[in-house]
């Protein structure tokens, strides 16, 4: 530097972790979230766009998706929350046992959505080679199931990370927390994915 | 808040708690030299092949997407001078029209995806840290991540070329045109997964930029004090984030309906063709913004150095930025007049159009009244504003022009639309380009280009974009169709197309000139002081070339015109650890220091991740089980890049 410096405070005593919007990784995981949800609303776009052409929706002589399978899939999804909240929860208290005990359970979770959204596939009523509507509807049940994928083997390694001794450290629990985050992102997704799936096609 | 933690991590936290204290920070008792010689020795690289692919440092990862993308401008420059060759003359039987096609498709993929939108993402990298004080951007890893996901595209877009399978279906690959039933072949799929690749490299220096921009400026830095390159990068970034998806599922759509079979744009089984064209534009048209705000923040950052002030109506120029960046996306349609719109439709993106050149123009009467009022030097980077302005505001002016939908639909996919954008892109983004590398070059390398080679180079290049693209009005007018190999005799045509082909040979001298003074002045150039030009922001109070560490201490920045302002002090924070990488992040608005954030160190994983993924792209070209078995590499490598290298606890957070 050519120019002296001129000492002001010491940033010395600040924390090297926080939770939330502080968090650098935070903003990471929303810049993410936000490029993933462009992806779904474009679906969506493309969704509507093809729809508009067609005298019924699902087009004639095809039913519309079982609703069995996927009302399933929301209700076990929706419920995940439960343990997701107490994950989070105990990551803001340092609460390292519960995380360490509740992790497996949204591993399992995630075992039984990903068995639950085979048989989702199975009762589409359509292959995605028939025609525009079905490659459509595939398409959207195969976005979502990547962020299920991408979810679930996130979980696991983490738990993994947090079963040892680097688990007690705040920026691995700050790590807990957005992981949490992101799984609320992924169940709200499928909301509307459900309702476009399942449910426009009876309107 | 302790209640669940047991004794053992409680007595190692406290164990933890006093080895923190013994840990060596920057201040008054550790500065100058001494200070200087351990951040090197923390901050550098390990040496050789493999520290050079594994380096996480912005500048050399910002250095080598500058040199990577203007080696692909010279390669899509090099294709344009054959399609100028071919069309010198009318009835030419030079290059075949199949080859043709594939030109033009080269020309216009390569300069959009593999020159335009990284060359700006590169310069960013570079400099976005040193202008807002800090020593690395956000996710370094992600960052050379991206940068060898770019490459990987290119490579494979230019592997294909030379193999004579490069696609030959335009840079915008319409539909049905690039579907199974009219591009069999690999042809297509090349470029769609090229688009792949870049959408990726792009999408993830977007958030690398976002949040570099918003968490890691240098205390003081409110938004309202951030410099007006930072600013038009951050709402480029916000639009690269909203825009890139639309091309990569649209493409990932093409890549499915010729490879699977689905039939989102097969109009015989209810898909639209249209639909592919939607989709493009909603990127495509965001894409000419993303590619040009980032030169308005070059032109602001030259403005004010070589006129000795600051930018006229800061506020304005910022909503300006921000107000073009969401107008962008209403304005996609104007590329689809042609294929018949409901009426309304036709209103609303005519009225659309025609509101962009509103802040556009707020913008260019701020830089004239900035000249207005100052005292302008017209070295190199300034003859660049100048020559950008003149040439961008005819580019704008027949841009207004073909917004109205009769006319459009008159000049559409003529010679008339080929001159419009080429003279807001080039006039537009390039120009600046070339000023901003001439101006940041001493930073980059420590050493001055040539002014009398800039000088004639600049005029070279001016004069002979005039003459290259300026008679392509005419021939566009007078009904020249673009993406034809040739054209017959006797049309009027000859004359504006022999102009063309020689002034884009005048062009080509022009940018041959450029590099070779930059190849000529890393060697022989005067060498730089910190701050030759006399410049205001932060990047020049680090030294030519910046040291890895970047700044010694973290500055304090009290206005919008920090070094201006000094005084011959710089104020500083102190604090930081200097035995490990470690940066200081603020708060997103007010920029108050809020928490110390360790830097990773430099991983191999990046490259290794990337070349998972790109195997798992190439191959999902020829098989649709390559997206499942490529993704047990990629996730076995991304894993690694994050798994800690050592699971001991640290007095601090390190990334291993």
């Amino acid at each position: 530097m050519i120019l002296e410096p001129r000492f002001t405070d010491s940033v010395a005593g600040l924390p090297t972790h926080k939770f939330g919007p502080s968090s650098l990784t935070w903003w990471g995981i929303i810049g993410f979230m936000i490029i993933e949800g462009a992806f779904f609303g474009l679906a969506f776009a493309a969704y509507f766009f093809l729809m508009g052409h067609e005298q019924g929706w699902p087009p004639e002589g095809r039913q519309a998706p079982n609703l069995l399978w996927g009302a399933l899939f929301l209700i076990v999804i929706l419920l995940s929350e439960i343990p997701n909240t107490m994950i989070k929860k105990a990551a803001r208290e340092r609460d390292v046992p519960a995380i360490r005990a509740l992790m497996p359970v949204m591993i399992a979770i995630g075992a039984v959505l990903l068995i639950v959204r085979g048989f989702e596939f199975n009762n589409l009523n359509c292959r995605w080679t028939d025609d525009a509507y079905s490659s459509v509807i595939w398409m959207l049940l195969f976005l979502h199931t990547t962020h299920l994928i991408t979810d679930w083997g996130d979980t696991i390694v983490l738990w993994l990370l947090m079963r040892t001794d680097l688990g007690w450290e705040g920026r691995r629990l700050v790590d807990t927390d957005e992981n949490c985050l992101y799984w609320r992102y992924v169940w709200l997704l499928w909301i509307p994915v459900y309702l476009m799936i399942y449910w426009v096609p009876r309107l | 808040m302790s209640a669940h933690v047991p004794e053992r991590v409680r007595r190692e936290d406290e164990q933890l708690a006093r080895e923190r204290q013994k840990i060596a920070r920057d201040g008054p008792k550790l500065k100058g030299a001494k200070l200087e010689a351990r951040l090197e020795r923390t901050w550098s690289r390990p040496r050789g092949i493999i520290g050079w692919l594994a380096t996480v440092d912005h500048k050399e990862i910002g250095r080598r997407y500058i040199v990577t993308a203007l080696l692909f401008l010279s390669l899509g420059g090099v294709l344009a001078l054959a399609m100028r060759v071919q069309l010198a003359q009318p009835d030419n039987a030079l290059i075949s029209a199949q080859r043709y096609n594939e030109l033009f498709t080269m020309h216009g993929s390569t300069m959009m995806f593999l020159f335009a939108v990284p060359v700006m993402e590169g310069v960013a990298v570079f400099i976005i840290p040193l202008m807002l004080g800090t020593r690395s951007t956000a996710f370094p890893r992600l960052n050379a991540f991206s940068y060898f996901m770019y490459l990987f595209g290119g490579l494979l877009l230019w592997g294909a070329f030379l193999l004579n399978i490069g696609p030959d279906i335009g840079w915008f690959a319409y539909t049905p045109l690039s579907g199974p039933q009219f591009s069999p072949g690999k042809r297509a799929d090349i470029w769609a997964q090229m688009i792949t690749f870049t959408e990726v490299s792009a999408l993830a220096a977007a958030v690398v930029l976002v949040c570099t921009i918003l968490k890691t400026r240098a205390p003081g830095m409110t938004l309202a004090r951030m410099p007006l390159f930072a600013w038009a990068m951050l709402v480029v970034a916000v639009m690269i984030i909203f825009s890139m998806p639309a091309v990569a599922l649209a493409s990932s759509m093409l890549i499915s309906d010729r490879l699977i079979g689905t039939n989102f744009y097969n109009a015989y089984e209810h898909g639209d063709a249209l639909l592919w064209q939607h989709l493009f534009w909603f990127f495509g048209h965001p894409e000419v913004y993303i590619i040009f705000l980032p030169a308005t923040g070059f032109v602001s950052v030259i403005t004010e150095t070589f006129c000795r002030r600051p930018v006229f109506a800061y506020p304005i120029v910022v909503l300006a930025l921000i107000s073009t960046g969401i107008l962008a996306f209403g304005l996609w349609v104007h590329h689809m007049f042609a294929t018949g719109l409901p009426r309304v439709g036709y209103s609303f993106y005519t009225s659309a159009s025609m509101t962009v050149a509103i802040p556009t123009a707020l913008q260019i009467f701020c830089w004239l009244a900035t000249m207005w009022d100052g005292r302008p030097r017209f070295q190199v980077p300034m003859l660049y504003v100048v020559g950008f302005i003149v040439t961008f505001v005819i580019g704008g002016l027949s841009g207004v022009i073909i917004a109205s939908v009769p006319l459009d639909l008159q000049l559409h996919d003529t010679y008339f639309i080929v001159a419009h954008f080429h003279y807001v892109l080039i006039g537009g983004a390039v120009f600046p380009l070339l000023g901003i590398l001439t101006y940041w070059y001493p930073k980059i390398t420590g050493r001055m280009m040539s002014d009398t080679l800039g000088k004639i180079g600049f005029w070279m290049i001016l004069l002979g974009f005039q003459l290259t693209f300026f008679p392509m009005h005419f021939a566009g007018l007078l009904g020249m169709p673009r993406r034809v190999y040739t054209y017959p005799a006797g049309l009027g045509l000859e004359l504006p197309n022999l102009l063309s082909s020689i002034g884009a040979f005048v062009v080509a001298a022009a940018v041959v000139l450029f590099v070779i003074n930059g190849l000529f002045s890393l060697y022989r150039g005067a060498i730089a002081p910190s701050n030759p030009w006399g410049a205001s922001t932060l990047e020049w109070a680090a030294a030519s070339p910046p040291r890895p560490y970047n700044f010694a201490h973290i500055p304090v920045v009290e206005s919008r015109t920090p070094l201006w302002d000094a005084e011959g002090e710089l104020p500083v924070v102190t604090g930081l650890r200097v035995d490990e990488k470690e940066i200081l992040l603020t708060t997103v608005v007010a920029a108050t220091p809020d928490l110390r954030e360790p830097v990773p160190a430099a991983s191999l994983w990046p490259l290794i991740a990337a070349i998972a993924v790109g195997v798992l792209f190439v191959s999902s070209i020829f098989s649709p089980w390559a997206v499942v078995f490529g993704a047990i590499p990629s996730a076995i490598a991304l894993t690694a890049w994050f798994w800690p290298k050592d699971l001991k606890r640290q007095p601090e957070p390190v990334i291993s």
